[in-house]
């Protein structure tokens, strides 16, 4: 249950592109033809697969506050977490590397619909958003971590595939000339991220707050906020409760 | 600007214009965009990745000569990466409210395009100080679309700039909220981010023919 859940909440809830807009540079700059955004949405969710889940190692056994206890007691008491971004990128820049030539080995047709598309998945912020994720959410197994890899590289395909297959339409529309091109394609993302919130309510049945909300900054932002107001409010009652008194 | 060039003032006034990374080159939009519900969070985000950006291309462009071309991403990832450790540490030591809300997309700064864009493009190629220069030009012209972005989804959506309730107080109905102006708390949610810039898109390509898209 616990593994459905989290594997439906990337693919919509918390979708890449349009919760948290990763990705977005090489989202819109391959996503001129279908074909072709297929092969990086691929790509993307074959090294999300791979590097979630070692980095998961090595958050676990390296980078976390004692982490280190694994070596003998005198280490317990060290945190490395600092270092995860350094460490986070070098494993994605080598298993990229990696993948590249051991694809190319085994697999030449797969490398030659894949191979142009994995050395820019290296600098693709959805490849480290979905580590930093991974870390700032805490994902408890390497199971999950497996799962969570997979799942919001799925997302990521769904969004491009989509946006290609809505591009490749727009083509015959008279769109307004300043429009044309990269304005439309910011306003038509929006769009489907707008549908895309009303997946918010999907996993609790709308009732109560969506799991999403605890880790996305925005909506923290607007909670404060909301208990802020809570507060004023209540102090102005007080306030006019003890005028009226007097 | 009697201390620059011709030549050198116009590696940095481009970018904030008719170059500007975000609109045109369509570079870096991705770590950004969240963050902009807030004015504060932007200023913060555009100061940080000029500062990477700005050191970055000096030392990329120090160490040209050295670096072997096949392991040169390596070299440069592992370069963004030292600067953005040093950004996340000074927030968390000195704003960690701040740090708290930006999360992750501090860390994100590593894999913005612009930086690996520009050294690539450009540090790799120049001086140092021309470098320098191109850092702070692009970096400056993203974080001017981001503070664009960051001021009108605060003004519209809670009604404030930098906390500042500056269209009145909501609550006690004071200033517009008097006449009857609620808040646009749509504005607050991710997806008008990209809107807003589509809109900035529009207009920059309205006002200059020359960089409409067949």
């Amino acid at each position: 249950m616990e593994h459905i859940e989290l594997f439906f909440k990337s693919i919509f809830i918390d979708n890449m592109v349009f919760a948290t807009f990763l990705g977005m540079c090489s989202y819109l700059a391959v996503s001129k033809k279908v074909s072709t955004a297929v092969g990086l949405g691929a790509a993307v969710i074959f090294v999300l697969a791979v590097t979630v889940p070692i980095n998961w190692l090595l958050d676990q056994y390296l980078l976390q506050d004692g982490a280190l206890a694994w070596l003998g007691e005198e280490y317990a008491s060290y945190d490395l977490g600092f270092l995860s971004f350094i460490l986070f990128i070098a494993t994605i820049a080598t298993m990229v590397q990696l993948v590249e030539i051991v694809v190319e080995k085994f697999s030449p047709s797969l490398y030659n619909s894949l191979g142009i598309f994995l050395p820019l998945i290296a600098v693709n912020c959805a490849i480290l958003g979905g580590s930093l994720f991974m870390q700032s959410r805490e994902i408890p197994t390497l199971g999950l971590a497996l799962n969570y890899g997979i799942s919001s590289g799925i997302g990521w395909f769904l969004a491009i595939l989509a946006i290609a297959a809505i591009r490749e339409k727009i083509r015959y529309s008279n769109v307004p000339a300043p429009l044309r091109g990269l304005g439309i394609t910011f306003i038509i993302t929006g769009l489907m991220a707008i549908g895309f919130m009303s997946f918010g309510g999907m996993l609790t049945g709308g009732d109560e707050e969506t799991p999403s909300l605890d880790s996305n900054p925005e909506n923290m932002g607007i909670k404060t906020e909301q208990i802020q107001e809570e507060n004023t409010e209540t102090a102005q009652t007080v306030e006019v409760s003890t005028i009226t008194k007097q | 600007m009697g201390l620059l060039s011709k030549k050198d003032s116009k590696l940095i006034l481009d970018p904030l214009a008719d170059n500007n990374p975000i609109t045109i080159q369509v570079l870096g939009i991705c770590s950004a965009l969240a963050i902009t519900a807030q004015l504060k969070a932007s200023i913060v985000m555009a100061i940080s990745v000029v500062f990477v950006l700005g050191v970055g291309n000096v030392v990329i462009s120090l160490m040209r000569n050295i670096i072997p071309s096949k392991i040169r991403i390596i070299v440069q990832l592992v370069v963004v990466a030292a600067l953005v450790i040093i950004v996340d540490q000074v927030l968390k030591a000195f704003a960690y409210e701040l740090s708290k809300e930006l999360s992750v997309f501090i860390g994100l700064i590593i894999t913005n395009c612009i930086i690996m864009g520009r050294f690539e493009a450009f540090a790799l190629g120049n001086g140092p100080w021309r470098s320098f220069l191109d850092g702070i030009g692009n970096a400056a012209g993203y974080g001017v679309i981001l503070i664009i972005v960051g001021f009108f989804r605060e003004l519209l959506g809670s009604g404030t700039l930098l906390g500042f309730k500056v269209l009145g107080d909501p609550i006690s109905k004071t200033g517009l909220y008097a006449l009857g102006y609620e808040n646009n708390g749509f504005m607050l949610l991710s997806p008008m981010a990209l809107i807003v810039i589509g809109i900035i898109i529009w207009v920059q390509r309205s006002r200059n023919k020359e960089l409409i898209e067949e």
